[in-house]
């Protein structure tokens, strides 16, 4: 993508030399309620000044624009992120209160999971949760043709899967299926709980939450290495013709 | 390379009248298909010059003879996940139609009002923000044309050849004109810091499709995208807004994007740790293997078609690269011996599919036909042997293997491994 016509507007550098007088009337009517208002003051110099250099181009920006140079967006709320702000990182960051065991999670997984993907997480037909350790390097050939529902090896939870956390944060925001999104967050805790117990990486009353979970080591954590690519097909080769 | 280089041999014009027709033949009798919905039309007259025609539309639609159509797989799994098939042996030239273009979901394709649609951007920003979309399409604009691959395409193959036609072998792949605003003008308005090293995008559909991506990439070449080949994307391809990352994964790609999250690691998510890793012979598996390595495959003549009769055809496929232009597709019809340079369709772009064609005389034997592509940097598709001896046939993903069709001497295609 050509990104040159845009490069010399992406910048505010060129604004910055400007008084910051000439945009403090300008944004007179500005209000800011959201708690994000103050670490956004400190910066307004730029801001203001680009949008009175807009407001000078005929693009008037409204109260608080986020884009300095094109006058336009709002800062969220901060209830505003929190509500999509879900995705859990490895160190756990963002996991919300409450708690859950395995024993807690048996039968919210009986009524929720189990309809899915087996009592125990053994159904293929929807992806194997459970089993298949020591089956990486099973050199078995496919049994369909998405042998990845079954057969080995088996890439499941326990023999695969990096981080609980990727766990945690999947359940919460896409499970059920048919109903995304609408376990509670103890709920989360003890299916999340269950399904590791059901792998053998923790005991049933052990204890998971926002504390424990990301300490949680997940038996394939050091499975995985970078990208080896072109690892094949990348010499340039002269063939008879 | 010069793609006018190779002068192909021309037919005579007789013998042309008579291909031209047998191919309409043959395509009649492979279509074999279930009563079109024209069935119920009026037949088309005889002499369409002696009536008055039907109305002019508002919203145009294909003839209703024409037939082609996406299929979804894996049959075994609900209708809201999976991938939908570009049948693209019946593709002509480069880009994709709209209707056409294949689509991956994992959560059903999610009904969004544009209207109440938000792109939050948040993180290791100086100033966090909110955009509607008609702000977004107030800023300055691009239109690329570039391909997507789904990182799972050819997926079935790697062992045995499984699926019958290009558009299960190969139909993971579109190529479509995008426009919409540069991902790094969004990145620098909300002032992404200097130690932010990865964004974290998140789709609006009932799996939350997250990804995380470098900020090298993020900064460089991305998309913010609205629009396809003309209009607004359509609902199965992200409507309202997605991620356009050129010669990426097609997962990675972004739809339904509601949040970009700038931030210093990648957060693991399920899209990229446990999927979308390569398992090799060793046990170890393979993580963020972005790029859609160079790839080619012929449409015709290809599996489940057929040949009406020996003489002149035009061997026609696709080819491209997730490390930019395509320079030259050789076609074998010996299965692999012998190699003649194919006629590439200027003009090549980077990353988006370039159509190669090459004149081609069955004479009536098993042929077995292939096509290999060379990118702009040296990289030569490999052969599935090559690609098998290496990472075995556990890894799923990333399948850029030089395939091969059966001609068989009743003139029937078949999908084989040579």
């Amino acid at each position: 993508m050509s990104t040159s016509s845009q490069s010399k507007w992406a910048s505010t550098a060129p604004f910055k030399h400007l008084p910051e007088s000439d945009g403090a009337g300008a944004s007179g009517a500005r209000t800011c309620a959201c708690s994000l208002s103050r670490p956004l003051r400190r910066r307004t110099p730029g801001v203001i000044v680009a949008g009175v250099l807009l407001l000078v181009a005929g693009f008037g920006p409204p109260a608080a624009a986020q884009l300095p140079t094109y006058g336009v967006g709002r800062p969220p709320t901060v209830e505003e992120v929190k509500a999509w702000d879900l995705t859990i990182p490895p160190d756990g960051q963002g996991l919300p209160e409450g708690s859950g065991t395995a024993a807690l999670g048996k039968p919210i997984y009986a009524g929720r999971c189990a309809s899915c993907h087996g009592d125990k997480g053994e159904d293929p037909k929807y992806r194997v949760l459970t089993g298949g350790r020591r089956t990486l390097t099973a050199a078995e050939l496919p049994k369909n043709v998405d042998w990845l529902l079954g057969g080995e090896p088996a890439l499941t939870i326990g023999s695969f899967w990096q981080y609980a956390t990727t766990l945690w944060s999947y359940i919460n925001r896409a499970q059920p299926f048919d109903e995304p999104g609408s376990l509670r967050a103890d709920e989360v805790y003890a299916v999340t709980a269950y399904l590791l117990y059901l792998n053998g990486v923790i005991g049933e009353n052990d204890v998971i939450d926002a504390k424990t979970l990301p300490r949680v080591k997940m038996p394939n954590r050091d499975g995985f290495v970078p990208d080896a690519r072109p690892d094949v097909g990348k010499t340039a080769r002269t063939r008879k013709r | 390379m010069n793609p006018s280089a190779q002068q192909p041999e021309r037919p005579s014009p007789s013998r042309r009248r008579f291909i031209k027709h047998g191919i309409a033949l043959g395509a009649a009798l492979a279509a074999g298909r279930a009563a079109p919905a024209h069935a119920q039309l009026p037949p088309a007259p005889d002499d369409p010059s002696r009536v008055v025609g039907g109305p002019m539309l508002p919203y145009g639609e294909r003839s209703r003879f024409e037939e082609a159509l996406r299929e979804k797989g894996p049959p075994s799994m609900p209708d809201e996940w999976g991938g939908n098939f570009t049948p693209l042996g019946e593709m002509l030239g480069t880009i994709t139609p709209s209707a056409l273009h294949y689509e991956v979901c994992r959560g059903g394709v999610p009904t969004i009002d544009p209207k109440k649609h938000r792109l939050l951007i948040h993180g290791m920003v100086d100033r966090p923000l909110i955009l509607t979309i008609e702000e977004i399409r107030r800023l300055p604009s691009a239109s690329r044309i570039l391909f997507l691959e789904c990182a799972g395409n050819t997926r079935s193959e790697w062992a045995a050849p499984m699926a019958p036609s290009v558009q299960f072998t190969h139909g993971l792949t579109s190529c479509s004109e995008w426009t919409g605003v540069a991902l790094s003008l969004l990145l620098r308005e909300a002032g992404a810091r200097k130690n932010a090293s990865w964004i974290v995008a998140e789709g609006a559909d009932a799996t939350g499709n997250e990804r995380s991506i470098p900020m090298a990439k993020a900064m460089d070449d991305v998309l913010v995208a609205y629009g396809q080949n003309g209009e607004a994307l359509r609902p199965g391809n992200g409507y309202p807004l997605r991620l356009i990352v050129p010669g990426w994964e097609g997962n990675i790609n972004t739809k339904w994007l509601r949040r970009i999250k700038v931030v210093d690691s990648p957060y693991m998510t399920r899209m990229e740790s446990p999927d979308h890793t390569s398992l090799m012979p060793d046990g170890k598996a393979r993580q963020f293997l972005f790029v859609m390595e160079a790839k080619s495959v012929i449409t015709f003549p290809s599996g489940a078609q057929r040949l009406p009769g020996l003489g002149f055809y035009e061997i026609k496929g696709l080819a491209w690269s997730g490390r930019g232009l395509v320079r030259r597709v050789e076609v074998s019809a010996d299965g692999g011996k012998t190699w003649r340079d194919a006629k590439l369709q200027a003009p090549l772009l980077r990353f988006a599919h370039a159509r190669f064609r090459l004149d081609w005389r069955w004479d009536g034997r098993e042929a077995v036909l292939q096509s290999r592509c060379t990118d702009e940097t040296g990289y030569v598709q490999p052969t599935l042997a090559e690609l098998v001896k290496v990472r075995g046939v556990n890894t799923i993903y990333h399948n850029n293997a030089i395939q091969s069709w059966k001609v068989a001497a009743d003139g029937n295609v078949h999908n084989v491994h040579v």
